[in-house]
């Protein structure tokens, strides 16, 4: 799917729909292990650590820090050619996993490895939010 | 069987022409690559019973190598279609000698082409191969391919001081070689300091620091060795090989700065009972200008974290101590989407067999061969070898 101007929607899945669920509420969700106590993302259907099967979801703290970083100036497709220059990052959450996301609310030459960041949502239709992450 | 050292050799290979090609179709250049090198191996296509393609972005089947087959005539008892991204073609070559040592089959042909820059333009093959990206997890955030690439490079930097210098310097050896190639796409020579002037793509990689956009096919042929001698031109042997898997989605990679071509390249070496100081020449998958940086250090050419310096002053040139990419590399000889390392694997015969004229590796007798595919995803490492031990 993809928005009027041709920026990619996500279409959940059975196993990523909670996700969604908690992005549209404005909230970071990530499974946890009981067993274990694992946290991981993306969703999967058992704990990579230990491969219990009872993983749960939990609301992340959504505070991290910034592991790599780009900037991009030639757009993936004209859908971001108004974005550039925009920041595509890896970010590593407080709870240990990892995820791309873009870093918003700061000019992109603020942006370096090890800023602490915190989790920001972009309502890119009625139905789909996107995580982001903002300076904190 | 308990290794395949030895056992098997490529006997024939070749490329079609590449670079821009509008006059061949995707599957005309898989067929064309194919009958060169048939050609070079002085067989008819009679006596060919294995066959493997990787799928073409352009003109994709759903059963690849049967068409392929079937637009050839021949029937072959081994039929394959592999995609792991740029590092198929040695992931290719793994199952081929595998089922050559097993009996499976007795010769097989390879052939990888596509015709991304003439079937799809610049544009739409940027756009496409940015499908790599997670559904979900990633292209919601708009990163063309140099991004993902550009996360592991800032990452390098960061943690061992690696420059935007030394990754120019991967494009400028890259250049330098493809000037002497009359194959090759860019052949004109440039400066690191045209690099780090080209146009910033995705910090910090500029456009010259970005493989090209092409079109072209190549091929090999491979049999085993106690048959070798019989076909026209003197075989190359395959030492050792050896597979890495780290992931398949940058944003799950466990680690940015070292992959799992240390693995690959670890495997490789056990087998073939070789070391980096035994390598003569490197044909290294060379998507973007860190990468071969990483390569260099994973498949232990000089320590972690030294990378940037050893490209450093030549080093990685023909005269060098390690000649990097002698055709020039998907950096300026071409780079028409998966069957990118296969021209690493016939430029490293070539060398092997003593062709290669003004770029010609004086004494080459150890090649080794990386590829890799997705966001530095999946590994494999070849060496080849004059001489069968």
């Amino acid at each position: 799917m993809a928005t009027p101007a041709g920026k990619p929607v996500p279409v959940p899945t059975r196993e990523t729909q909670p996700y969604w669920e908690g992005c549209r509420k404005h909230e970071l969700r990530i499974q946890k292990c009981v067993a274990c106590g694992h946290y991981q993302f993306y969703p999967r259907l058992y704990c990579t650590a230990c491969m219990s099967e009872q993983v749960e979801w939990v609301r992340a703290s959504g505070r991290g820090k910034v592991l790599s970083f780009t900037i991009v100036y030639r757009p993936v497709s004209p859908a971001f050619a108004a974005d550039v220059p925009y920041v595509v990052a890896l970010v590593t959450l407080e709870e240990g996993p990892q995820m791309m996301c873009n870093i918003v609310g700061c000019p992109p030459e603020q942006v370096y490895i090890g800023m602490p960041v915190q989790v920001t949502f972009e309502d890119r239709t009625e139905e789909i939010s996107i995580p982001h992450f903002t300076p904190v | 069987m308990e290794s395949l050292r030895g056992a098997v050799a490529i006997v024939g290979a070749a490329d079609t022409e590449v670079g821009v090609v509008p006059h061949l179709s995707a599957t005309q250049l898989y067929v064309k690559a194919a009958k060169l090198a048939l050609e070079d191996a002085g067989i008819t296509k009679d006596q060919v019973d294995g066959l493997i393609t990787c799928n073409s972005f352009v003109e994709p089947y759903l059963y690849h190598a049967e068409m392929i087959a079937e637009y050839m005539q021949i029937f072959p008892r081994y039929c394959l279609n592999v995609a792991t991204g740029g590092g198929t073609t040695l992931a290719i070559m793994h199952h081929a000698a595998s089922a050559i040592a097993t009996g499976i089959c007795h010769t097989v042909l390879i052939t990888m082409a596509d015709n991304m820059l003439s079937g799809l333009s610049r544009d739409k093959a940027i756009e496409v191969m940015s499908t790599a990206g997670h559904a979900q997890f990633e292209r919601p955030y708009g990163p063309p391919i140099p991004a993902f690439y550009a996360l592991l490079a800032q990452a390098h930097m960061h943690a061992y001081g690696t420059t935007s210098e030394q990754f120019a310097a991967v494009a400028v050896a890259c250049r330098k070689h493809a000037a002497l190639n009359p194959a090759a796409q860019m052949r004109q020579p440039i400066t690191i300091e045209d690099v780090l002037n080209s146009k910033m793509i995705a910090y910090p990689l500029h456009l010259l620091d970005c493989s090209l956009v092409s079109d072209g096919g190549a091929a090999i042929v491979m049999t085993a060795a106690e048959r070798a001698r019989d076909f026209r031109k003197k075989p190359v042997y395959i030492l050792g090989v050896g597979e890495g898997h780290s992931h398949e989605h940058i944003s799950q990679a466990r680690s940015l700065t070292t992959s799992a071509a240390k693995e690959a390249g670890e495997r490789a070496y056990a087998m073939a009972g070789v070391g980096p100081q035994d390598v003569d020449v490197a044909e290294l998958y060379d998507c973007f200008t860190p990468v071969v940086i990483i390569e260099l250090e994973d498949l232990g050419f000089c320590p972690k974290g030294e990378g940037g310096r050893f490209v450093e002053g030549g080093r990685i040139e023909l005269g060098g101590v390690l000649p990097v990419n002698t055709h020039g590399g998907l950096m300026s000889h071409c780079h028409p989407g998966h069957p990118g390392s296969l021209f690493s694997v016939t430029e490293a015969v070539r060398q092997l067999r003593g062709e290669c004229g003004p770029r010609q590796v004086d004494g080459a007798e150890i090649a080794l061969v990386h590829g890799q595919g997705g966001i530095m995803s999946t590994h494999c490492t070849m060496i080849l070898a004059k001489e069968r031990s």
